[in-house]
């Protein structure tokens, strides 16, 4: 329970964080990425405020035995570079190019129920659901596939 | 330029920072939201109740401010409901593939100063800005 009740929290605090830096509007995460147009650089600033402050609490969160609700920290173990990584990255790369959404935001703007976000949000979700099926098929034994999310538990 | 904000750019983006750091300093976990959306519809997934409770969360932030006077997020979408679908599919795939995405790679990742997430990042953002390039202008078609 505890745990749930702080993710919720934290949910919370990504989300409301998302919506003031302005991540959760198409037309200004495009602004950011059209350099070659009239180029906001707000996106910079949100990104290096973010890296900023969870590079402290990553910080302090090492000094610490272990986690307040559960038994340890879990952090990516792999810090590879392979094939998947850097395909994986330019597929994002186009969607995100393309639509100005990436997971987070599009999870915040369900919210509001628009049509054009209920679709985005579905087929992101039947994308990561085949890739997952399709990774899984290929490779039985491969539990690795969620490297961020990392589940050294299992 | 255009619809700068910096300050409300850099308060958002601490507080995404400030949530990342809670989330680990409290449960141990990393907040990469395409890892854990990815996690909750994953057919073999076991700790399903944490991940449920974040995106409760990111869901609740724009319920939270529509209490507070402002209105649902309604976002003006730069094309139309097909390019809509193909981006979210790439989105889907990508940052499943990759293992992570804005926030698990980019902020986390960068965080960390894991070499492999910021190939990521450097990589969806060069690529993001040329789709962005040729989509406006034309470059290279």
């Amino acid at each position: 329970m505890p745990v749930s009740i702080a993710s919720f929290v934290c949910g919370l605090i990504f989300g409301i964080g998302l919506l003031i830096s302005g991540m959760t509007q198409p037309d200004k995460v495009l602004g950011f990425l059209d350099i070659f147009g009239a180029w906001d650089a707000t996106l910079a600033f949100v990104m290096a405020g973010a890296v900023a402050v969870s590079s402290f609490g990553f910080a302090f969160a090492r000094r610490r035995p272990s986690p307040l609700f559960a038994a340890k920290l879990n952090w990516p173990r792999r810090d590879d570079i392979d094939a998947s990584l850097i395909g994986g990255a330019a597929l994002f790369g186009v969607g995100w190019g393309l639509v100005g959404l990436c997971p987070g935001p599009a999870l915040v703007n369900l919210a509001g129920l628009s049509v054009p976000v209920v679709v985005f949000v579905a087929a992101m979700g039947a994308g990561m659901l085949s890739y997952d099926q399709w990774r899984e098929r290929r490779d039985p034994s491969h539990t690795d596939y969620d490297a961020v999310t990392a589940r050294a538990d299992r | 330029m255009h619809n700068f904000t910096p300050l409300s750019g850099l308060l958002g983006g601490a507080l995404i920072g400030l949530a990342t750091a809670l989330l680990m300093v409290l449960t141990g976990r990393i907040a990469g939201i395409s890892g854990i959306f990815g996690g909750l519809l994953s057919l073999k997934a076991s700790d399903r109740g944490w991940r449920l409770a974040f995106v409760a969360g990111l869901l609740a932030a724009p319920l939270l401010a529509a209490l507070g006077g402002a209105s649902l997020p309604m976002p003006a979408m730069p094309a139309n409901l097909a390019v809509v679908a193909i981006g979210g599919l790439l989105v889907g795939v990508g940052t499943r593939m990759s293992g992570g995405c804005t926030s698990g790679h980019g902020v986390c990742g960068t965080a960390r100063l894991s070499t492999r997430s910021i190939t990521a990042t450097a990589i969806f953002m060069v690529v993001a800005i040329g789709t962005v390039a040729i989509v406006r202008h034309g470059f290279g078609a």
